[in-house]
């Protein structure tokens, strides 16, 4: 298994804010069609790390390289952030769910295909005047975002607004657009935060057939140790910014530094679960 | 089950509401007195204090009363709310359809009202030049609003578009003799191109960047104009742009040479000019809006209104947003443009007094007042804004005044514009019912 | 001989001339600096630029020019006792007018959409400078001096370096309040708060403390300054209009970009370079274009430098 090339490595990852240290001499490897879970305490730098990854901040040291099946080798760390979606077809959720919230779950859906439907429309051109090849590309734009609305068990709110929905739904939504970008690698930042116990087992099936039926590969930020501990492959701690452990669920819910940094603090997690259901 | 609510609500006593309109009121007696209360006025070349304490204790008094009514109002109105979204239920989409189809319905009605308002008015006008001038507020109201409404830009700057496109067209016009039909689609170009230059550097960063650089721009724009005497007449402007012309035939007094009444076989008459203006302003109106519709269901529509709605959800997606917000300020830029280029053709003349910082402040508040992103809105905006200051002296010397509060108050009471109602670019239901 | 003396007399008339406009240039960017301190501090506490302040500004020299007016009609002679009282006034009504933009431009839309402050902010400013028009007149209002003479520096054939008093006054005021700025932001309890509020308002609420009377205090702090920049400005240029406001608002906001938006020693550094500029401009190149001069810095520090001279690059937060 190690042989193999990963998909993803970080190679010690170092972000520093100030005199804060984020994220210190981090490495990382996330391989082909697993579910790699990141877990750790609040501050830990779960999302410092996902951050850092999909370009939204330039990490102080250290790389993250993808290696692209097709593409070759691409260094995320110096890709701006829209790049990182298109390109490296590494694409991310939020924590705190950004959907576009005045456009419909169906917009939401086509707004995330907007790179090949834009070259589609020929710089407006095409779609401006109606041409076949442009209504082709809306047509197919649309049966894909229906697709996975379908399998998410989202199409009867296809034409409400997005905004106006309960959260568990915007998560769904959320990671249905993701999907649309035909992602690779698909980065959840806490999917499960403020699910209800049906919706979080719904997101572990889910979160299996993506890997199973679609060839995906998925890195996870989780409180949710149901979540995290049922569907993952892999494990990696984080305790101020450093890794403290990692390996197979098995290892990780044994592993003494982990119950004294993580799990021992069962507390704060309830806690953090409410917040996440009250937004 | 509503008491206790309505107990909450309702339960600011008069003496709270009293109490709170005091301390307003109060408020307003110290803002009152430097501006309200004292004025200085020049008497023999010095100046002298002149107080004014009646205005200011009736001013005080009316702050006072007003408060305590629109807080009584607010209460009353929040009620009445919480009771509605109660009772709401699946009608409420029903009554949404219903919306759209009487909204497209009113577009259409106004579309044929003005097609048919200069047949109705043939001999009047007064009507028809105003209509004319309703009609450019709309067009600059549809540019400004693919930027503020539905990219979600600020630009307070709009009308630099406008003065570069009518000082294109005047300067292409009088010193190489361009055409008007010509020179139209090439100043819209000439402004896209300083709205490329504007937006570039601005728009890589925060939205309000924008804001400040379009300011500075539009008052930039006036001081180049004032001062290049050679380039831009300074402040007299530039005289006697040529009038557009009917495929080539001129509206003038009868002549040698063929004329738009000649060749028609009709009495020459100044009207015709005035009529065919106003359609030509129609149609530039009905080919922008058609335009601007089709985009926003577009790709680069939608992406307009998802960077407005969330810049960093677009980023995560792959879409290059500084690109969007650019497509939509140069878009904008252009329509303004092309507004200016008809501007100018109309009055023969222009110079830098129509082009100050009132008139992008009028431009905006047309959009924001209308509703961003409704193109019915601006329309009936414009209409307001226009007719308003026809209406009397008074009107117009407060209009300003009665802008920036509307602004304000429509920002907190209905930020989505007084028509907000937003239209779906593409629907599943729909999409399924095809065969 | 003649040649090397016209030579000297050149190089001498160059010198003063650059002198005097050092000095002129710093008297400026002087006031630049207090306005853009205002621009900076609000920018820092809520994210968001006050379009209104300029108008603040202006609302300030207007009250300046009442009563001064005013104090002249009540026989006050003395001219430090005038300033004085002016100043207190000025500072006085202005803060409350600061307050009040905060209170119903800004306060009722915070966690709105990001474009409904801003539009209700220029809404806010297009009624300050229409009602000022309205309640004030739209002419000119001019003020005997306040503050006449002043030293030569420099004189020779022609030319003389001249230091008015104004300008001594200027730079006075201005240090002296910065000095007193700084202890209030790095000393006292309210500045702590308000860098709390900068850094995290979520976490300052937490802790107890009030955030929404810190956003005030910061408008109100932001108005004093800009009143004591329009009192200043009426005593040096003795002219003021509804139009001030605008353009000063604008060059304002350019200094404190230069600096570096949300530093404080940058907005003063960059209201300073941005009056020297401005000053150098209209001497050496064209005083019609110095404003253009302005928005080409403007533009210029958004390209190649938008975090300014002093400040920290912006971080997104996601």
């Amino acid at each position: 298994m190690s042989e193999r090339q990963p998909l993803l490595a970080v190679d010690r990852l170092t972000m520093r804010f100030g005199g804060l240290t984020a994220i210190d001499d981090l490495s990382l490897d996330v391989h082909t069609g697993r579910i790699t879970a990141v877990i750790g305490p609040n501050g830990a730098g779960k999302t410092t790390l996902f951050n850092c990854m999909t370009g939204f901040y330039k990490p102080t040291v250290g790389s993250v390289r993808l290696n692209h099946p097709q593409r070759g080798t691409l260094a995320l760390e110096a890709l701006a952030s829209h790049q990182v979606a298109r390109a490296a077809q590494v694409v991310r959720t939020f924590q705190n769910i950004r959907l576009f919230p005045k456009m419909t779950v169906l917009e939401n859906l086509i707004v995330a295909q907007h790179n090949p439907l834009q070259e589609a429309s020929r710089f407006s051109l095409a779609g401006l005047l109606g041409l076949p090849s442009y209504r082709r590309a809306e047509t197919q734009a649309v049966e894909k975002a229906v697709r996975w609305l379908t399998r998410l068990g989202l199409i009867d709110k296809a034409d409400l607004a997005a905004g106006d929905l309960p959260y568990g739904t915007q998560r769904r939504i959320e990671i249905a657009r993701a999907l649309c970008v035909d992602p690779i690698l698909l980065c959840l930042d806490e999917p499960a935060a403020g699910l209800n116990p049906r919706e979080s087992a719904e997101l572990n099936a889910l979160l299996q057939s993506l890997v199973r039926d679609d060839g995906l590969s998925i890195l996870l930020i989780e409180h949710d140790m149901n979540v995290v501990m049922n569907v993952s492959d892999h494990i990696c701690v984080l305790n101020y910014g450093r890794k403290i452990a990692e390996g197979t669920p098995e290892a990780i819910r044994t592993n003494p530094s982990v119950i004294q940094a993580y799990l021992g603090e069962e507390e704060d997690e309830r806690y953090d679960g409410d917040k996440g259901a009250a937004r | 089950m509503g008491e206790p609510v309505v107990q909450v609500l309702g339960g600011a006593t008069l003496a709270d509401r009293s109490k709170d309109a005091l301390a307003v009121a109060f408020v307003a007696l110290l803002l009152g007195i430097p501006m309200v209360g004292l004025t200085t006025v020049d008497q023999g070349g010095t100046l002298q204090v002149a107080t004014r304490w009646p205005i200011l204790a009736a001013f005080v008094l009316a702050v006072f009363a007003g408060r305590l009514v629109l807080r009584y109002l607010a209460d009353r109105l929040g009620e009445r709310r919480v009771r509605r979204e109660r009772s709401l239920t699946s009608s409420d989409q029903r009554r949404t359809a219903g919306g759209r189809r009487m909204i497209v319905r009113v577009g259409w009605l106004a579309f044929i009202g003005a097609l048919l308002l200069p047949i109705a008015f043939s001999d009047n006008r007064y009507v028809v030049d105003t209509a004319t001038t309703v009609l450019i507020y709309v067009m600059l109201g549809w540019g400004l609003n693919v930027v503020v409404g539905l990219a979600g830009l600020l630009d307070l700057g709009h009308v630099a578009f406008y003065a570069v496109g009518a000082y294109a067209y005047a300067l292409l016009s009088t010193q190489f003799g361009w055409g008007f039909w010509v020179a139209l689609p090439v100043a819209g170009l000439i402004a896209a191109g300083f709205g490329l230059i504007i937006g570039w550097p601005s728009l890589r960063l925060r939205g309000d960047y924008l804001a400040i650089v379009t300011l500075g721009f539009g008052e930039i724009i006036r001081v180049i104009l004032i001062n290049w005497t050679e380039f831009s007449g300074g402040p007299n402007g530039i005289t006697s742009i040529p009038r557009p012309t009917f495929f080539g035939l001129p509206f003038k007094p009868p002549s040698d040479e063929p004329t738009f009444a000649s060749f028609f076989g009709l009495e020459f008459s100044p009207v015709h000019r005035i009529v065919f203006l106003y359609y030509v302003i129609l149609v530039l109106c009905v080919l922008t809006n058609v335009f601007v519709t089709r985009l926003r269901r577009l790709p680069v529509g939608r992406a307009w209104e998802a960077v407005r709605e969330d810049e960093i959800a677009c980023k995560a997606l792959g879409i290059n947003v500084t690109n969007v917000k650019l497509s939509a300020f140069v878009l904008g830029a252009m329509l303004g443009g092309v507004a200016g280029v008809f501007f100018a053709a109309r009055q023969g003349f222009i110079s830098p007094e129509s082009f100050t910082f009132n008139e992008s402040a009028i431009i905006l508040a047309i959009v924001v007042l209308g509703g961003m992103g409704s193109q019915l809105g601006v329309v009936l905006a414009s209409l307001v804004l226009v007719l308003l200051p026809e209406l009397g002296r008074d009107f117009a010397e407060y209009r300003m005044l009665l802008f920036g509060t509307a602004m304000i108050l429509i920002m907190i009471w209905k930020p989505g514009g007084i028509l907000s109602k937003r239209e779906p670019t593409l629907r599943h239901a729909r999409e399924e019912g095809r065969p | 001989m003649n040649v090397v003396k016209n030579k000297k007399w050149e190089s001498g008339k160059c010198m003063a001339l650059a002198l005097q406009q050092l000095i002129n240039g710093l008297t400026l960017g002087a006031v630049y600096g207090l306005i853009a301190i205002g621009y900076t501090m609000v920018y820092g506490i809520i994210g968001m630029i006050n379009f209104a302040h300029g108008d603040i500004y202006m609302v300030s020299a207007f009250i300046a020019v009442s009563a001064f007016t005013l104090l002249a009609s009540l026989g006050i002679t003395s001219v430090p006792l005038a300033l004085l009282t002016v100043l207190l006034l000025s500072v006085l009504f202005t803060s409350v007018y600061g307050w009040a933009v905060e209170r119903t431009a800004y306060r009722p839309l915070r966690g709105s959409t990001r474009l409904a402050p801003l539009i209700s902010a220029i809404g806010m400013s297009i009624f300050l400078q229409n009602m000022v028009q309205l309640t004030q007149g739209a002419r000119v209002k001019p003020i005997p001096p306040v503050v006449v003479g002043g030293f030569d520096l420099y004189a020779s054939e022609g030319f003389t370096v001249h230091l008015a008093y104004s300008q001594l006054l200027i730079v006075i005021v201005t240090v002296a309040l910065m000095a007193a700025f700084s202890y209030v932001i790095g000393k006292t309890s309210f500045g702590r708060q308000q860098r709390a509020c900068e850094q995290d308002p979520t976490m300052t609420a937490l802790l107890g403390i009030n955030v929404d009377r810190t956003i005030s205090l910061t408008f109100m702090l932001g108005a004093t300054l800009a009143a004591v920049a329009g009192v200043l400005v009426t005593v040096y240029y003795g002219v003021v209009d509804f139009y001030i406001g605008f353009v000063a608002g604008i060059k304002a906001f350019t200094a404190a970009v230069l600096g570096g938006i949300g530093s404080m020693p940058g907005a003063m550094l960059g209201g300073l370079l941005i009056g020297l500029v401005e000053a150098f401009w209209a001497a050496y190149l064209s005083p019609e274009y110095k404003d253009v001069a302005t928005f080409s810095i403007l533009i210029l520090v958004l390209m190649f430098r938008p975090s300014g001279l002093l400040g920290r690059p912006e971080v997104e937060k996601v």
